[in-house]
């Protein structure tokens, strides 16, 4: 029988949790570099056993961590008594070297000047589809790096903050590439999400990017109607069968595109909020998406004090609220844009994360939920692992 | 040999318990210090200074003999008691909780 592993990144460290198929009892584990806030943590889908995880503080900066053996012991990539073996054994404390290249140059600030780049943290991590030594990073201020050593140095790819990066400006939250999409049908072609920023693709493997805002409205903030940059995009998802076609969470709005973000079209429907930090897609069914309304940009929790994922099983405009199983009162915790995520069994799991500590999981496509762990810290993402 | 006192998440970093000694070629300033500890733990570069400029990252504080060399150029010189052992430098996590 098949085997779960969710992977889950916190405020004060990762927790692992693990279930059979039937994900209805759980083991956690955790938590692994306590009191290290994790961004992000994720598995290879070339190699289940191999996990990259973001590890960073406030105080201590950046740390990259790796797994070979599915979490059970982690190792600073480069610092493994193993790879120093190898003849050329490696210098050490390059895996957390995050360096722009050439001169960082600056981006927009609050006020309008230019203020210079700045790393601070990496916020995702997504290993590439068949190779468990090459990984992409997007991190703040917003950039994206590629390890092709298994973590042990990173390069950033810098033609993304060429591509009008000088008008990026932070958000609340920061200016972060946070989320990275790699098109399981042609290796060349990434998506890449930035709040404030917009959303951009390469076709080239990362060397030259543009924007694919065309359709994105922001009418108070951006009132110029052909902004390219600037778009506060909260997450994008795909289905890997149909890579063409993206679903958006945006700051304000749902959104689809059918032709690999040349045009979008809002798809909010009769969502109650049309705020909200993730969006992701059903396992088995393309026009299956999932979304967690928010009330508003201030305040940051589900409307009505009720935790409500609602699901469109049309690609958008229509949506049901999934509430069996979740709090439908006082409740006012929020999700994050990169605390959910789906499992490949069938029916289809569904996880994510809150900021009160709480992971809920469905193993029916959403129809009914259960928490598989309650109190851990403000939860920042949810990855899952199907193990066969 | 310098002893070193280091915070308990870049103990837990680097894999040790307690102090660390470490041996400082030539002058025993407070950048060759950082220097020595970084080669000797390389693991450390990047938590405490900046890779690139060597700045002191905003929330690390450093202490030798009740003083306080945060602000201090790296070409300071620290005093004889860390330089001969009998007393530890501190690298410490400010206190910048809320």
């Amino acid at each position: 029988m098949s085997k779960i592993r969710v992977l889950v990144g916190t405020k004060k460290g990762a927790f692992i949790l693990t279930s059979d198929g039937k994900r209805k009892s759980w083991k956690v584990n955790g938590p692994h570099f306590a009191g290290w806030e994790i961004y992000h943590v994720k598995g290879s889908p070339a190699d289940p056993n191999r996990i990259y995880a973001s590890q960073t503080s406030g105080w201590f900066g950046q740390i990259i961590q790796r797994s070979d053996d599915g979490g059970n012991t982690w190792n600073t990539p480069g610092s493994n008594p193993e790879e120093l073996k190898s003849p050329e054994g490696f210098p050490k404390g390059e895996s957390n070297k995050f360096v722009y290249v050439g001169k960082a140059g600056t981006h927009k600030w609050y006020d309008g000047t230019q203020h210079p780049w700045e790393f601070k943290r990496v916020w995702h991590i997504e290993p590439s589809l068949s190779d468990p030594d090459t990984a992409y990073a997007g991190v703040e201020d917003a950039a994206i790096f590629k390890t092709s050593n298994g973590g042990r140095t990173w390069q950033e790819l810098p033609g993304l903050r060429g591509t009008k990066g000088h008008l990026w400006q932070p958000g609340a939250g920061g200016m972060a590439v946070h989320t990275i999409l790699l098109d399981p049908k042609n290796p060349k072609r990434i998506y890449v999400a930035i709040s404030a920023g917009g959303c951009f693709r390469t076709d080239d493997g990362g060397k030259t990017w543009k924007p694919i805002t065309r359709g994105l409205k922001s009418p108070y903030e951006l009132p110029d109607p052909d902004a390219e940059v600037g778009h506060c995009v909260h997450r994008i998802a795909l289905h890997p069968s149909r890579p063409d076609v993206l679903f958006m969470q945006k700051h304000w709005d749902v959104l689809r595109t059918d032709n690999a973000g040349e045009q979008w079209r809002e798809v909010s429907g009769d969502l109650p909020s049309d705020f909200g930090f993730p969006i992701d897609v059903h396992a088995h069914e393309p026009e299956t998406i999932f979304v967690v309304p928010i009330k508003s940009d201030s305040e940051h929790y589900p409307p009505d004090g009720k935790l409500r994922v609602y699901r469109s099983q049309t690609g958008g405009n229509e949506w049901e609220p999934l509430t069996k199983g979740l709090p439908q009162k006082d409740c006012y915790v929020n999700v994050l844009r990169d605390a959910m995520a789906v499992d490949s069994l069938e029916p289809c799991g569904v996880y994510f994360g809150t900021t009160g500590g709480q992971v809920y999981a469905s193993a029916n496509g959403g129809n009914s939920w259960d928490p598989i762990v309650r109190d851990l810290p403000a939860v920042y993402s949810v990855e899952v692992q199907v193990l066969r | 040999m310098i002893r070193v006192v280091l915070p308990q998440h870049l103990r837990n970093l680097a894999r040790v318990n307690g102090e660390v000694q470490i041996e400082v070629a030539g002058p025993v300033t407070l950048g060759a210090a950082l220097d020595a500890l970084e080669a000797h733990y390389p693991v450390l570069c990047g938590t405490i200074r900046d890779h690139d400029t060597l700045k002191r990252r905003p929330f690390i504080r450093f202490f030798a003999c009740k003083e306080d060399l945060s602000l201090e150029p790296a070409a300071t010189k620290l005093p004889e008691a860390i330089v001969n052992g009998e007393e530890p430098f501190l690298i410490v996590g400010a206190m910048a909780g809320g």
